[in-house]
């Protein structure tokens, strides 16, 4: 009945790890979609949401198989890192990034959408360079935003089931994470420790959620004009 | 222009409305009896021939559901609506039985399934002349097998690994599939370079010239001896047991063998 400890380290590391990550390539394709005039922003957007849609069989499959060794880009991963990204943990994260992609970017996207155009506007005016207004007026007025969209993701990437099931394999302290192990535990009829595994998992991830949504308005809304 | 989208709306929902009618309807009027299957992984490729030829025969529908074999028992000790279950080992049917979930009449060892192993036609490795070795191979990165917990071709994996004194120089390199299935899949997309599966999946007509393997030696692993019983709760216990009888056959056990199964003697 002991709890496996190592597949939830395991879980938040790879959690963060995705949250991370997407923050970086969130914001760029989040910028793009909510300030670009091209008329064809909408299939952009409609790339980005399909893994809300998509199962996430389907992503496990192309990483199996259209990213495996017998594929041209699976060969030349190989030839780059000496294994298949299948049953690592870099395989995990480049599947969640993939699959958590609109959790982040959506978030991003709507709060910079709803910046007041004068005052980018006006930076302009004053000289300021996009980049500049950016990191100085859009950023710190998209602060709640961009933090739901980080909690999105990581909440997300702690219940990650189906990729991992897909391409894991399954290794102890490299791609066994939670939802593995309490699925393996139902199977084995140890139904005490997929119950235990799961009440920690749901008050781990309550907790972070909770925090976040608790401190989000109140510390970061950035009064504009004080 | 509201107005068009109001009726555009309007025509989709309908459009919705009349799918979800028409499709209960029609799963209603189905007439014929249809027995629901509940099958270890490992006869995905026979039993769906099996299958074939008795609806022919005698018109009873038969839906097959695979999953690993100890899935497949929680989900059929949880109320799943299963008429009949075919398991890769004895203990998971009787464990049903024990939970009062089977009919202990209806037990029976239907057949015996064999354990290959298995590597890519394309593999440099020659595991048809040299068997188990090839495991100690360097190019061998990742082994895959069922897992053991609740499969027993996985099982039957890890007794080969001990009974071969490899176990604890390849643990390190297993990858655990979900079912004998997914270990195989594993082996066949490359990213696994060998594995053990079902000699039923390796001798397949559908595996055809995609892999070569070596049948694991009897004496390395408890026999497989599969059992099939009919379920306490199945509202078509009369076909389910028709069909279990069906697989007495000399039709269902040429299939069987055509798959690489064996019979249980008598």
């Amino acid at each position: 009945m002991t709890i496996d400890w190592q597949s939830f380290l395991l879980t938040l590391e790879l959690a963060l790890a995705v949250a991370a990550i997407l923050v970086i390539f969130g914001l760029p394709i989040a910028y793009w979609i909510a300030f670009s005039r091209h008329r064809w922003k909408f299939l952009v957007e409609a790339v980005v949401a399909l893994p809300i849609v998509l199962p996430p069989t389907v992503l496990g499959f192309y990483v199996l198989v259209a990213l495996g060794p017998r594929s041209p880009l699976g060969r030349w991963w190989i030839s780059l890192t000496g294994h298949t990204l299948a049953f690592t943990f870099t395989g995990l994260v480049i599947g969640s990034i993939l699959y958590s992609l609109p959790f982040a970017v959506q978030p991003f996207a709507a709060s910079f959408s709803a910046v007041d155009r004068k005052l980018i506007a006006a930076s302009a005016t004053l000289g300021a360079s996009p980049l500049r207004s950016f990191f100085s007026i859009i950023l710190p007025l998209s602060i709640p935003g961009l933090v739901t969209g980080m909690a999105l993701t990581f909440a997300h990437t702690m219940g990650e089931f189906g990729v991992v099931l897909m391409v894991g394999g399954n290794i102890p302290g490299v791609t066994r994470t939670v939802s593995i192990d309490i699925f393996d535990r139902v199977q084995a009829s140890d139904y005490a420790g997929a119950n235990a595994t799961a009440l920690v998992l749901l008050a781990v991830c309550f907790g972070v959620l909770a925090v976040v949504y608790g401190v989000n308005r109140k510390a970061w809304t950035v009064d504009p004009v004080k | 222009m509201r107005k068009n989208m109001r009726c555009v709306l309007g025509l989709a929902l309908a459009a919705c409305l009349l799918a979800g009618v028409a499709t209960t309807s029609a799963l209603a009027e189905s007439g014929s009896t249809e027995i629901v299957v509940a099958a270890a992984a490992d006869l995905s490729t026979a039993l769906r021939e099996i299958a074939d030829n008795y609806e022919k025969q005698t018109g009873t529908k038969i839906k097959l559901s695979f999953a690993a074999s100890g899935a497949l028992t929680q989900q059929i000790e949880n109320g799943a609506p299963f008429d009949v279950f075919f398991s890769a080992d004895m203990g998971y049917p009787n464990q049903i039985i024990a939970a009062g979930d089977a009919d202990r009449a209806t037990l029976f060892e239907y057949a015996v399934g064999k354990l290959v192993l298995w590597a890519p036609a394309d593999s440099l490795l020659d595991v048809e002349h040299k068997g188990i070795d090839i495991l100690l191979d360097p190019s061998v990165k990742k082994i895959a097998i069922a897992n053991p917990q609740h499969a027993p071709y996985g099982r039957a994996a890890e007794a080969t690994l001990k009974h071969y004194h490899l176990y604890d120089k390849v643990s390190g390199r297993l990858v655990l599939g979900e079912n004998i299935a997914q270990a195989a899949q594993f082996v066949e997309s490359g990213n696994a370079q060998a594995g053990f599966v079902a000699l039923a999946h390796a001798a397949s007509p559908a595996m055809e010239g995609k892999g070569k393997y070596w049948v694991i030696p009897a004496e390395a692993y408890p026999a497989l001896a599969q059992g099939a019983v009919v379920l306490t709760h199945s509202r078509h216990k009369k076909e389910a047991a028709a069909f279990l009888q069906y697989m007495k056959s000399k039709e269902a056990t040429d299939v069987l063998r055509k798959y690489g199964f064996t019979l249980p003697p008598g």
